[in-house]
């Protein structure tokens, strides 16, 4: 298992487009993903469940990896909230 | 396309509202001329003898005011400007209200092979009803391998591969009450540019399918009259494939579309896999699609609330550590 901080850097926070390039990365790895904000925990590979964590800017999350591929598909998803999800 | 003959255009099986009345009283000979345009000319001025940039190969149309001032020209016994008209190839010309010319007219169109037709209609009523008729049938045109269902009123034609589901989607989807148009092949005409209508590229092959295992049935004797419809204005373009778990489909409503002649269609690609309910994806999609017609468009709507909730979340945040930003 593997755990990664970030942070929101994008203005618009986590809305349905970036969810959507969420789980299309996190659907690319065999490992399941899940994003914690305080207390919520949610699957990483449910598009519902990543806007219903209402991640607006600055929101910190912590992305959890288990599987085989762990390393890379955290690495990945923090690699999105590095680009501001291309926005 | 195969070239429109004036005997095509009286053989046209027209109703209603289309009708034009038309009725061959001269010339008879001439009815093989072609029409190539729907355009038509009113030929007051090639009578009065002005023939510079005269539209000869549209239909004329000869309204009331035409028609009288042939009558003085008759009476006159001058038939030059007549002559000189009928000496351009004319598709044909239409007398309207019910009117017909002289003899002397008749036997210089007869002498130039040019068929007179007359109608009971108002000159400004057949134009427009010509004219319709006749962009329809010169309305750019193309074959597509589908089948075209209208789904609670929404035109829906749906491709994808041999074999993948079409013929049995489209049979679920009557069976459920929508209506079948064409399977297998559907012909698309681009009417006024802007529009797409779809139909059977044969009335007599239109309302069957071929399902395997079963062979042709014949929708209309199986489902009745109400399964059926002859032409459809197609509004949502679906493309059923394979699942392709390599594959991104759309998660959250993205806009896809596609190009037919020239209009734009919405698309939607549907994975088809065993536990799939594809009629009734198609069904979803049909009523999502009249609901943006109306202006609620779920996706965008869905996506401005979280921006909304996500604005107040961090405008409630930046008060919270006020110590850092005031």
């Amino acid at each position: 298992m593997i755990e990664k901080q970030v942070t929101v850097k994008n203005r618009a926070g986590i809305h349905a487009r970036p969810a959507a390039l969420i789980v299309k990365t996190a659907n690319s790895f065999t490992s399941n993903l899940y994003i914690e904000r305080d207390t919520m925990r949610i699957n990483g590979k449910s598009i519902m469940g990543i806007i219903t964590l209402g991640a607006s800017y600055k929101t910190e999350l912590k992305i959890i990896a288990e599987g085989a591929d762990e390393e890379l598909a955290a690495e990945a998803i923090e690699q999105l909230f590095l680009n501001r999800f291309e926005e | 396309m195969k070239e429109f003959t004036v005997l095509d255009l009286l053989d046209l099986d027209l109703k209603e509202k289309n009708t034009l009345e038309l009725k061959c009283i001269g010339g008879r000979p001439g009815l093989s001329r072609v029409i190539t345009t729907s355009k038509i000319n009113r030929p007051g001025l090639t009578l009065s003898g002005f023939i510079q940039e005269f539209a000869y190969d549209s239909i004329q149309v000869f309204g009331k005011g035409e028609q009288a001032y042939l009558k003085t020209l008759e009476a006159k016994k001058s038939f030059n400007t007549i002559e000189k008209m009928f000496s351009f190839a004319i598709p044909t010309c239409v007398f309207c209200e019910g009117g017909a010319p002289g003899e002397e007219f008749i036997a210089i169109a007869e002498k130039s092979g040019c068929p007179i037709l007359t109608t009971g209609l108002q000159s400004g009523d057949f134009s427009l009803r010509i004219y319709q008729v006749l962009s329809d049938i010169f309305a750019p045109q193309t074959t597509i391998h589908g089948v075209l269902v209208e789904v609670f009123g929404v035109g829906v034609l749906i491709t994808g591969d041999s074999g993948v589901g079409k013929s049995e989607t489209a049979l679920e989807l009557i069976e459920r009450g929508h209506r079948l148009i064409s399977d297998d092949t559907v012909k698309l005409r681009s009417v006024t540019g802007n529009i797409l209508i779809g139909e059977g590229e044969n009335e007599f092959l239109a309302h069957h399918m071929e399902i395997r295992g079963l062979g042709i049935i014949n929708i209309t004797h199986l489902f009745g009259v109400s399964a059926i419809r002859d032409k459809k204005q197609v509004q949502l373009f679906v493309q059923l494939e394979e699942w392709d778990s390599n594959k991104n489909y759309d998660r959250v409503g993205e806009d896809l579309t596609t190009n037919i002649l020239d209009v734009t269609i919405p698309k939607l690609e549907i994975p088809v896999k065993p536990g799939r309910n594809v009629p009734i994806i198609i069904e979803t999609a049909a009523m999502n699609e009249r609901l943006k017609k109306l202006g609620y468009y779920s996706a965008k709507e869905f996506n401005q609330n979280v921006l909304k909730w996500l604005e107040s979340e961090s405008a409630r945040n930046l008060y919270y550590n006020n110590e850092d930003t005031f």
